[in-house]
């Protein structure tokens, strides 16, 4: 992320810089590995689904909603997806109340990409009049504590979010009404995908940048990879360049480390 | 959506696509450089169907002047879709879309920059996509480094954008719209070639990794044919100013001979 985040003071860069030649980091960690992960799903009971997702000390919450609307005219017969993230004030000092800025936007974008490309909700199923009325699947990513790489956190909030979703049971009656039954069923799933994020500094591949770390980034990327070791999506942020043996490498990373989260924070 | 035709298959038995292109085919590619009058610098590209035009104008004074940065220029992109470039009329608000693609364009651009030679000034970049067929992001990059040259503003080398992707099963180069939207995956790359750095580089789509080695390479091969175009293009502008100096010239002194 750009702007005003990690001003990070001179003796604090050089010690990064120092530590990274012995391919250390500030908080101890190894080159790739993740901050402590903790999960809890289905706090907020009003939400369909949700999830909260710390990754050391950053913290993001997804909520999901589904509401019935129309469908996009290039795609009648498919439900409808939206990822929308706030960078809420209580955050971040650097987060402002008001429309959700570019670095929000490209956010919200890069987790919906990981989501939609992975065919993660299988949206034909959530058609339910062609061409007039099919399920809306919210996903709302409320940041509540910014201390670095919110795209990992959000994704997999929202993955876990969609995950714990619930919607009421329905049939179709002949006038093309609902009739909602008395059971609950899931949100139609069928891929699980997870962002894996790394920083360049100092021409060495960081996985899960802290607050600092970004501050003295050079260059990021994002590699979503779904259950069958796919990749889904990939995104490039920061004004830094990469070789295109270190983007090769981010990808062998990413492999390995949505591996571990899955079995970690998915199936646990 | 009057003019959409159906399509069976992208890519046909001989290994053609819709357009007739082969798999590693580039779309016919036209850039002109110095095309407005006004802006400091500027550029046009056409790149099959698309049609681009980006305006340069700085480094000048940043406003709101808060903005300026006392180490470098500030460096701004705007991206922008005339109503009448898409199928559907497009809102000429600023999309979702817009404000991304606008971020990683910038970002694609910046590393490219000797922003450090204009401390507290701005240099302001506007894409204004006219017609879009796919691909607006790489043809706007790749213009947008030659009207920053245009401007006369000090590059480490052109950035030159190209994308390759997954169409009916195979790799292929320069996807056109259609190919995007009913395609497997798109992978938009921009390098800065001289390093062989990458400075953009966006998927969307399923791809295994081995696939996606050879699609990455297959864009930087993309990215190798138009630096070598826009290198001629920078060096035409020249060449045609150049030659009619020359012939005002010429025509100065005839009419000196007359008197």
């Amino acid at each position: 992320m750009t702007d005003s985040y990690g001003i990070v003071t001179k003796v604090r860069q050089k010690r990064i810089s120092e530590l990274l030649i012995q391919d250390k980091r500030l908080d101890g960690r190894g080159l790739e590995d993740y901050r402590e992960i903790k999960v809890e799903t289905g706090l907020i009971e009003k939400a369909a689904g949700s999830a909260l997702v710390s990754l050391g000390k950053t913290k993001v919450m997804a909520g999901i909603k589904i509401e019935m609307g129309s469908p996009f005219l290039d795609t009648p017969e498919d439900g409808v997806l939206t990822v929308n993230v706030e960078l809420v004030p209580l955050a971040s000092p650097t987060f402002e109340p008001g429309p959700p800025n570019e670095d929000a936007i490209e956010l919200a974008r890069v987790v919906d990409r990981g989501i939609r490309e992975s065919k993660a909700v299988d949206l034909k199923k959530l058609c339910i009049i062609p061409e007039k009325k099919v399920f809306v699947v919210f996903v709302d990513i409320y940041v509540l504590d910014h201390d670095g790489n919110l795209f990992d956190s959000s994704a997999l909030a929202s993955i876990l979010a969609l995950m714990n979703a619930k919607m009421r049971d329905y049939v179709v009656k002949e006038n093309g009404e609902l009739e909602f039954k008395p059971n609950y069923i899931k949100l139609p799933l069928q891929n699980y995908p997870i962002e894996v994020t790394m920083a360049k500094i100092d021409d060495k591949l960081v996985v899960d940048p802290s607050l600092e770390e970004e501050g003295v980034t050079d260059a990021q990327i994002t590699v979503a990879i779904g259950k069958n070791d796919e990749i889904c999506a990939i995104q490039k942020s920061e004004p830094g360049t990469f070789s295109v043996d270190e983007v090769l490498g981010a990808v062998n990373i990413s492999k390995k480390k949505a591996k571990e989260i899955r079995e970690k924070a998915l199936e646990g | 959506m009057l003019t959409e035709r159906k399509y069976d298959k992208l890519v046909n038995e001989q290994g053609l696509r819709i357009d007739g292109r082969r798999l590693d085919e580039l779309r016919f590619i036209k850039i002109d450089v110095g095309v407005l009058e006004k802006a400091n610098g500027s550029a046009y590209i056409e790149w099959g169907k698309n049609k681009i035009l980006v305006a340069v104008y700085g480094p000048r004074e940043v406003h709101p002047r808060h903005l300026a940065l006392p180490n470098k220029a500030l460096f701004r992109c705007r991206y922008h879709m005339a109503p009448f470039s898409t199928e559907e009329r497009k809102s000429p608000a600023p999309s979702r879309r817009e404000i991304e693609l606008s971020k990683v364009i910038r970002e694609s651009l910046e590393p490219a920059v000797f922003t450090e030679l204009y401390p507290r000034t701005g240099i302001d970049v506007f894409i204004e996509v006219l017609q879009s067929d796919g691909g607006t992001r790489c043809a706007g990059i790749t213009a947008t480094s030659l009207a920053l040259a245009d401007a006369g503003i000090p590059l480490k080398d052109l950035v030159v954008a190209c994308a390759a992707g997954k169409v009916d099963g195979q790799i292929v180069l320069d996807l056109n719209d259609i190919e995007d939207q009913k395609g497997e995956a798109d992978l938009p790359v921009a390098i800065i070639p001289k390093k062989n750095e990458v400075t953009l580089l966006q998927m969307d789509g399923i791809l295994t990794q081995e696939e996606f080695e050879r699609a990455l390479k297959l864009a930087i091969e993309g990215c190798k044919q138009i630096y070598i175009m826009q290198k001629e293009a920078l060096k035409r502008k020249y060449i045609t100013a150049k030659e009619s100096i020359e012939s005002e010239s010429e025509e100065t002194t005839e009419e000196e001979k007359q008197k």
